[in-house]
Order: C-alpha cells, then sequence, then structure tokens
C-alpha cells in the first residue's frame, strides 16, 4: 500500500519532549528528508515539570511551557500533526496509521510515546472531581477547583503528589495527602530525604499520612471524601499521583519487544534497524546502573533523543550519560544524580537541621548516586564523580569543611 | 516590552522584544537564538543556560539568589560577568541590555 507522503521522511508518534528534541537534533545531525511529528495533544510540544510546579501556581502562561515557538517548526520544516493520533505501525510496508486512515511513509520511525497515569481501581474512582497531572488539559480540569479554602485529597505522596500539595498548600487549600507505603518517595529517595520532606510537608500544614491507602471514593455524582481505614476525609477535589504506564501499545502490536517500556539498544534502537524509541517508553540498557530500566525525566528524554536522532541520521552513537532529575517543593530545590541500588553505603554530608544536604550512595567505595536539597555543589560534583567511577573516603565525603571541588581533584 | 540585544558567539547580533516578566533565557530560546540549551526550561537545575552579561548592565539585575551562584560555579567559562539567564527576570529596567553567548554550555 502506497503511503500519502514521500519516502525518505523520519516519522516521530509523539509530540512531546524527546519527539520535539529528536526532531530538532535531526536536523543538526544533517537529516534532509521530510520530518513529521505526530501528536495526540492540541498542543505543540511543551514542558511538562512546569504543570505541577508554577503553572499549578499560575506564575507561568501557557505559552511559556512551549519548548519551541511555531516559526521553529516552520524554518526547521518540521511538520506538526497535532490533535492526531497515530494508531498502528506496519514495520514491513514502513507505514504508520493515523486516526482517520491516512498513512504515513517511514523510512526511519522514532516512538516516543511517553506514558499515561495510572487511575485509581477502588469504588467510586469514577466520580466527578477526580483528577490526574499529566498534560495541560489536566490542569485545566483542576484550576476552577484550585482555590483557597478547598479540600483536596492527594491520592500517592510521590514528586508529582507532593509537587501539588507544596503549591496548593501555599494557595490556602486545605490539603490531605495519603501514601500508602511509610514513607513519601519511598522509591525513588532514601529514607533521610522522605523524613525531611514529611516534616517539611507536616510544618507547612500538609495533613500527611502514612501507611494510609484509599479504600473508596464517596459521593453520588461528585466526590465528597475520600475513604480510608481510619475513616471518611472529606474532599472537594481529589488528586491521583500513583505513577505510570509506559505507552508501548503501538510497538508491542508491531512485534517489537516491550517489557516496562519498549526495549531499545544503547544506540536507542529496537531490534528494527528503522524503528527507534526514546524518553519515558523505553526501556535501555543504562551503562551507569548496569542494568537495563526504564527512566522518567526530562534529561533521559533529551539524552536519549539526541541518541536516536543521530542513529536515525546515519551517525549512531551511545547514549551513557548520568541520568539527573530535579523535583521543587516549597524553598526546597532536590537534584538527583546517578541511581541508587539497595546494598549501597549511605553517607550523608551536611545537616538536614542547616536546609542544606545531600546524601551520597557509595557502591564498593565508589560514588554511584547522589540526592541533594538546595545543595548544587554536591550535585554538580556528584554527577562527575559518578561519571568519573570516582572512589571517595567516605570521611572526607562526609566533611563539609572540605569543598566538593577538592574531593574531585 | 524592552529589547535585549543576544550577541552569538560567532559575534553575529539579534534584537529581540522580550516580554516584561520573561526570562532572559526564554527571550533567547522562544526567538531561535542559538548558544542556550536551557535543558532544565528554567528550573535552575541544569546550568546549561550561561551567559555573559554586559558589565555596564550587571549592576542593574536583581542579585544571583545562592542556588544561581552555586549552580553557575560548575558552567564553563565562567566569569565576573557570568549568569544563569533562566534567573534574570526581564524588566523595562533592562531596557537595551546586552547579553553575550558562551561557546559552548558544557
Ligand atoms: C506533572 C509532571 C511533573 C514533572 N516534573 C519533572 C521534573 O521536575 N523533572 C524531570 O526531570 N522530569 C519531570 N517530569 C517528567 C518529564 O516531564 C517526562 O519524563 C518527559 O516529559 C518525558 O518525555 P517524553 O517525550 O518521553 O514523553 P511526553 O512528554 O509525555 O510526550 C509523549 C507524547 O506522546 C503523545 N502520544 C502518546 N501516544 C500517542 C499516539 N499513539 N499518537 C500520537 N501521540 C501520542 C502523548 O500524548 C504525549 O503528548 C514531570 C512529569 C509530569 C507529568
Ligand atoms: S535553564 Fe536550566 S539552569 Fe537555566
Amino acid at each position: 500500500m502506497a503511503g500519502s507522503e514521500t519516502s525518505g521522511a523520519a516519522v516521530i508518534i509523539g509530540a512531546g519532549q524527546a519527539g520535539a528534541q529528536a526532531a530538532q537534533s535531526l536536523r543538526t545531525e544533517g537529516f534532509k528528508g521530510p520530518i513529521v511529528m505526530i501528536g495526540d495533544e492540541a498542543y505543540p510540544p511543551y514542558q511538562r515539570p512546569p504543570l505541577s510546579k508554577k503553572f499549578l501556581a499560575g506564575e507561568l502562561e501557557e505559552e511559556r511551557l512551549f519548548l519551541r515557538p511555531q516559526a521553529f517548526y516552520d524554518e526547521a520544516k518540521i511538520t506538526l500533526r497535532l490533535n492526531t493520533r497515530a494508531t498502528a505501525i506496519d514495520r514491513e510496508a514502513h507505514t504508520v496509521s493515523l486516526e482517520g486512515g491516512e498513512k504515513l511513509t517511514y523510512a526511519k520511525l522514532l516512538i516516543a510515546t511517553g506514558t499515561r497515569v495510572r487511575r485509581l481501581t477502588c469504588p467510586g474512582s469514577h466520580l466527578k472531581g477526580i483528577c490526574d497531572l499529566r498534560n495541560i488539559d489536566d490542569v485545566r480540569r483542576i484550576q476552577p477547583e484550585f482555590t483557597p479554602g478547598k479540600r483536596m485529597v492527594i491520592v500517592g505522596g510521590g514528586y508529582i503528589g507532593l509537587e501539588v500539595a507544596a503549591v496548593a498548600v501555599k494557595r490556602g487549600l486545605k490539603v490531605t495527602v495519603l501514601e500508602m507505603a511509610d514513607r513519601v518517595m519511598a522509591r525513588a529517595v532514601s529514607e533521610t530525604l522522605s523524613r525531611y520532606y514529611e516534616d517539611f510537608h507536616r510544618k507547612a500544614g500538609v495533613d500527611l499520612r502514612l501507611g494510609e491507602p484509599v479504600a473508596a471514593v464517596e459521593g453520588d455524582d461528585h466526590v465528597r471524601a475520600v475513604a480510608t481505614a481510619s475513616g471518611p476525609i472529606p474532599a472537594d477535589l481529589v488528586l491521583v499521583g500513583i505513577g505510570v504506564i509506559p505507552n508501548v501499545e503501538l510497538a508491542a502490536e508491531a512485534g517489537l519487544a516491550c517489557d516496562n517500556g519498549i526495549l531499545v539498544d544503547e544506540h536507542a534502537r529496537t531490534a528494527d534497524p528503522d524503528v527507534f524509541a526514546a524518553g519515558d517508553c523505553t526501556n535501555h540498557p543504562c551503562a551507569i546502573a548496569g542494568r537495563r530500566l526504564r527512566l522518567e525525566s526530562v534529561q533521559n528524554a533529551i539524552e536519549q533523543a539526541k541518541a536516536a536522532a543521530a542513529g536515525m541520521a546515519g551517525k549512531p552513537r551511545v547514549y551513557a550519560e548520568v541520568p539527573w532529575f530535579w523535583s521543587d517543593q516549597y524553598e526546597l530545590k532536590m537534584q538527583i544524580a546517578g541511581l541508587a541500588e539497595p546494598g549501597d553505603t549511605q553517607i550523608l554530608r551536611g545537616d538536614p537541621a542547616s536546609g542544606k544536604f545531600a546524601v551520597f550512595y557509595l557502591r564498593g567505595g565508589v560514588v554511584a548516586a547522589v540526592e541533594s536539597v538546595n545543595a548544587a555543589p554536591e550535585f554538580m560534583m556528584g554527577r562527575q564523580m559518578i561519571a568519573k567511577h570516582l572512589a571517595v573516603a567516605p570521611d572526607r565525603l562526609a566533611d563539609v569543611n572540605i569543598p566538593m571541588k577538592q574531593l574531585i581533584s | 516590552m524592552p529589547k535585549i540585544k543576544y550577541i552569538e558567539h560567532s559575534g553575529k547580533e539579534h534584537v529581540i522584544d522580550v516580554p516584561n516578566g520573561w526570562s532572559v533565557m526564554e527571550g533567547a530560546v522562544k526567538n531561535l537564538i542559538p548558544g542556550i540549551d536551557a535543558d532544565c526550561g528554567g528550573a535552575c537545575a541544569c546550568a546549561t543556560c550561561h551567559v555573559y552579561v554586559d558589565p555596564q548592565w550587571i549592576g542593574k539585575l536583581a542579585p544571583k539568589e545562592d542556588m544561581e551562584q552555586t549552580m553557575l560555579d560548575f558552567a564553563n567559562g565562567v566569569e565576573a560577568n557570568s549568569r544563569l539567564s533562566c534567573q534574570i527576570k526581564v524588566t523595562d529596567e533592562l531596557e537595551g541590555m546586552v547579553i553575550r553567548m558562551p561557546e559552548s554550555q558544557h
């Protein structure tokens, strides 16, 4: 079946952080063919991090979320097909089917479909007033209820739930956070950071409940309360932040291997040499961690997309950067680099009571990861230490009187 | 809307109207001026938006916050007039300000 586009095209499914980076990098890598980016949202590629931070707080206009102005796509001859969903990939015919039946022919394909939010499954989970936070439209749905005095119950004490809690309590909402585990951000950070953040949220006025899962959401049409083992919590608004599911269906249905993400190699390529994948939807062999994993971060989306674009332009490049991430809550900037594993030795540098500290993870004496709070030197130097597999004496690392720059020299 | 002059490392100049309240970084990125990566989108988390502010203007800027200062310490080629452009908020006072791009952000 002939496609409606010229051959030699790069097609990108997903107009998000990774898709936009890949489109741009394809041009800087010298790719001359047409580039078509397909996105099922109404907006050109935008940054998601502000959605749970400044954008939710009303401190950033929508226009400022967009990664690039329209002029950029025009000049670089990148066709944006927004409000358009890709429905199937035919690898043999080298085509992507769009909703409505149109087919695009690709020479190289990038799948950058990101993730979708996990939904509640308990009784009442269909009620109005239950929101997620993944895209601009989600924030638009939250905003009318996001006013002083409203009672908000946040399900899930992960990054997004806690970022929203910080914005909400500052706005004057009455905020309850329900976390099933015995500490917040348990999958992502050390107990030291969890406890520090728990304390901070409670002092800011958040009713933070640990080990308290949701039993049901109550209400007739609209949510009225969230029930847990200790009774109902009145709610005008419920935000669910219990993790995401990678959008792998298109790839899986096209016969590409998936296992918690689309499997790619260190060049961001699938088993099909003409099909690449990048960003939140991928599972890649991480050189730093020494195993396969799926990351959800801006840095991973950007760097993996650059590698994918290089490969699509015929100049394969290995993606092996040290992973890093940040989260903003109140005046606390958390920055994380590397990947911690159970069994790593944790070294605390700085006194949490001072409001600036970091936890380093040593594996076999070598720096494997760092988590910092308002401590940029620890984060920036930590990143370099991880990249260089630097061994450092634990007592020197713990000594704040020795500047970070000295530890690396 | 103040006009800001961005000078690429190659010497190429661009004069841009940047809306009040935007950052100097956004003024560059949204107008396709090369030289800034701004990977974190302005969160002061990546230090890839390093610029040099013309010394004449440096005194007119709000002082650096702690986080900017410490992140900046780790950028390449830092000088006394270095700033992270995502942390400079554009105001009418900055009419005519001159910003120079570094050779690289890495
Ligand atoms: C609220 C929030 C806060 C965050 N904060 C941070 C932070 O502070 N720091 C950080 O590093 N990271 C943060 N992240 C994570 C970061 O935003 C993601 O890692 C990043 O957006 C991943 O980029 P991506 O391109 O892989 O996916 P996305 O940006 O999600 O883009 C994928 C796009 O593909 C579209 N799509 C999916 N399927 C199809 C299809 N079949 N057809 C067409 N289009 C399709 C999706 O609708 C979406 O628009 C945050 C995320 C959220 C939601
Ligand atoms: S854009 Fe990341 S620090 Fe300025």
